[in-house]
């Protein structure tokens, strides 16, 4: 098999071009994924392969779970059991936990990012909008400040933040503003994979509208891939083509989002979705 | 300063108090200790090597890093230089010159090209150093990266693999607030293509002289415990961005004393209806030249 590889189209030359081969194959593998916490059970036995430009759901209650499996997904929590599998830009396929530390920290600023629930975990509040969109392009050996700013400010119009605010800093932005400043952040680099832990809660509604209308629009112009974490089964169905449905650190129910959300099988998803307010 | 107990009666003698205190204040074995840290630092440059620094009669912020270097590579034969400010005759430097004196009775001087070590706070000499001299820093805060990551395990793995791109996050953030690099002082460098180093508060005028400099350049941090180094000849170069490269602060006037340009100069405040001046901040160079017979305006 020949590895057909794509010119790099931004100048940063630290980020490999992706092997056009993997198109096919899933980009991250989840085997028996477990973690433990001590004697109590964090999640248990998730398996699942993601696909290039598909976005899936993990839903269900508070402390179902969810955000552990993120974690471990994610490269941030090591599993007590169990395996993730990244198919990287090369097309070689690896464990995420046995990458080496460098590996994996660059793996996380450039083919990967993360949206965190709290702005202000996933930004440096004390440095101006353009700073914290241009953190990745330097860290990855952009050294050019024109070409760095031209790129934030390009990238704050694709997140409908006005490029006028590219030198104030996120502690003045309104919060669905954060979270908005905290995407185009993470997209700069051009990633293949998302995750995202709980994006829209804390906004209110028509804020977590406009956000997941932009989320949509991005993902599908970037066919990105994401794991969304959300206790929100509308934000469930807007964004994602696939659902994991988790209750006590384990997956109970796994499909298609419309075909679980509209004809759920367990009696939990049935209680889940019956429980939600209609207006 | 208290002697170590000693319970013979001491006499006060014309000669430098050898006998109370080993020889330049610190014991041998910190002494070894110290030693070893520098070796190490030389070895790695750019590198903060952890050393356990030792309280010194002499409140932190004061040099207590610097005079320990010091201590652990003076020798009796050793001329030495203290300067603060670029200047001899400053407090922080006339209580070290006094300390040394003291402790290890060694000979000192104002003269940068007689004296052998030469402890400085936040200036290099103007006159080139040479490969006999060691020009021994006292640093406030060795990391550079501190302002922009507080965790200092986090800063450790970013000097680990070399993950430096935060660094430009700040002097990106200088341009977009000043339109250029304000970091006029403790300017970030990058020693030998490797570790970015925090040069000490010294103005990034004197930046340019740490590169490739003929004489060992070494760093003590006394409350933050750490020492680093930059052997002789060794590649220094200021972070910049390629459409806003480095450059030094550049002064309209001489030197009103002595009439040098292309050196670093202090503002002197003399009266209080807004007269000023701006003399040489290295206070043996611009007294070499007035000597010489060279005046300002």
């Amino acid at each position: 098999m020949i590895a057909q590889t794509t010119a790099a189209t931004t100048e940063p030359t630290d980020i490999a071009p992706v092997a056009e081969d993997a198109a096919g194959l899933p980009i991250l593998t989840a085997h028996g994924l477990g973690k433990d916490y001590g004697g109590r059970i964090g999640c248990r036995d998730v398996s699942f392969e993601l696909w290039p430009g598909e976005v899936m759901a993990v839903v269900g209650e508070s402390g179902s779970g969810k955000s552990t499996l993120l974690g471990c997904l994610s490269g941030t929590l090591p599993p007590s059991a169990g395996a993730v599998r990244y198919r990287m830009r090369d097309g070689a396929v690896r464990d995420v936990f046995a990458l080496s530390e460098a590996e994996r920290r660059h793996l996380k600023r450039t083919d990967w990012g993360f949206v965190h629930q709290d702005a202000r975990d996933g930004l440096r509040m004390a440095v101006s909008a353009g700073a914290n969109v241009g953190e990745r392009l330097m860290a990855v050996g952009a050294r050019h400040y024109g070409a760095i700013r031209g790129e934030a400010a390009a990238w704050l119009d694709r997140v409908e933040i006005d490029p006028a605010r590219i030198d104030d800093r996120p502690t003045v932005f309104s919060g669905g503003m954060r979270q908005r400043l905290q995407i185009a952040r993470n997209l700069v680099t051009r990633p293949r994979l998302v995750f995202m832990d709980e994006p829209t809660s804390g906004l209110d509604v028509s804020v977590q509208a406009r956000l997941l209308d932009l989320l949509r629009g991005l993902v599908a112009d970037l066919g990105l891939a994401a794991i969304v974490v959300t206790h929100d089964l509308a934000v469930a169905r807007l964004i994602s083509d696939r659902i994991l449905v988790m209750r006590e650190g384990r997956v109970i129910e796994a499909g298609l989002t419309d075909q679980v959300l509209d004809d759920p099988a367990a009696p939990y998803t049935q209680l889940l979705v019956a429980s939600v307010l209609q207006p | 300063m208290n002697a170590p107990l000693d319970h013979r009666p001491t006499e006060p003698s014309a000669e430098p108090a050898t006998e109370a205190y080993n020889f330049a204040f610190l014991d041998e074995g910190t002494k070894r200790m110290i030693r070893r840290a520098i070796l190490k630092a030389i070895a790695i440059p750019g590198y903060q090597v952890p050393f356990a620094a030792r309280e010194m009669p002499m409140p932190y912020g004061w040099g207590t890093g610097g005079v320990q270097v010091t201590a652990a590579v003076i020798g009796p034969d050793d001329v030495l230089k203290v300067i603060d400010q670029g200047a001899d005759d400053t407090t922080n430097a006339v209580a070290i010159r006094g300390f040394f004196v003291k402790t290890a009775g060694v000979a000192t001087t104002t003269r940068t090209a007689e004296a052998t070590v030469i402890q400085t706070r936040h200036r290099v000499p103007e006159v080139p150093l040479t490969e006999r001299q060691i020009l021994v820093y006292q640093v406030p805060i060795p990391e550079p990266l501190r302002f922009l990551e507080p965790r200092e395990t986090e800063t450790r793995t970013m000097h680990a693999l070399s993950e430096y791109g935060l660094m430009h996050v700040k002097l990106y953030e200088d341009i977009a607030r000043h339109g250029h690099i304000a970091t006029t002082y403790a300017y970030p460098v990058k020693v030998d293509g490797r570790y970015v180093m925090d040069p000490s508060p010294i103005p990034k005028f004197d930046n340019p002289k740490l590169h490739m400099s003929a004489a060992l350049q070494l760093f003590g941090a006394g409350r933050e415990k750490r020492i680093y180094a930059l052997p002789p000849f060794t590649r220094v170069e200021s972070l910049d961005f390629e459409d806003h490269p480095f450059e030094v602060q550049r002064f309209a006037a001489p030197c009103a004393l002595c009439g040098a340009r292309g050196v670093f100069l202090d503002e002197v405040v003399t009266d209080d209806r807004g007269g000023r001046m701006f003399v040489c901040s290295d206070s043996d160079f611009c007294e070499s030249r007035r000597e010489r017979g060279e005046t300002g305006e």
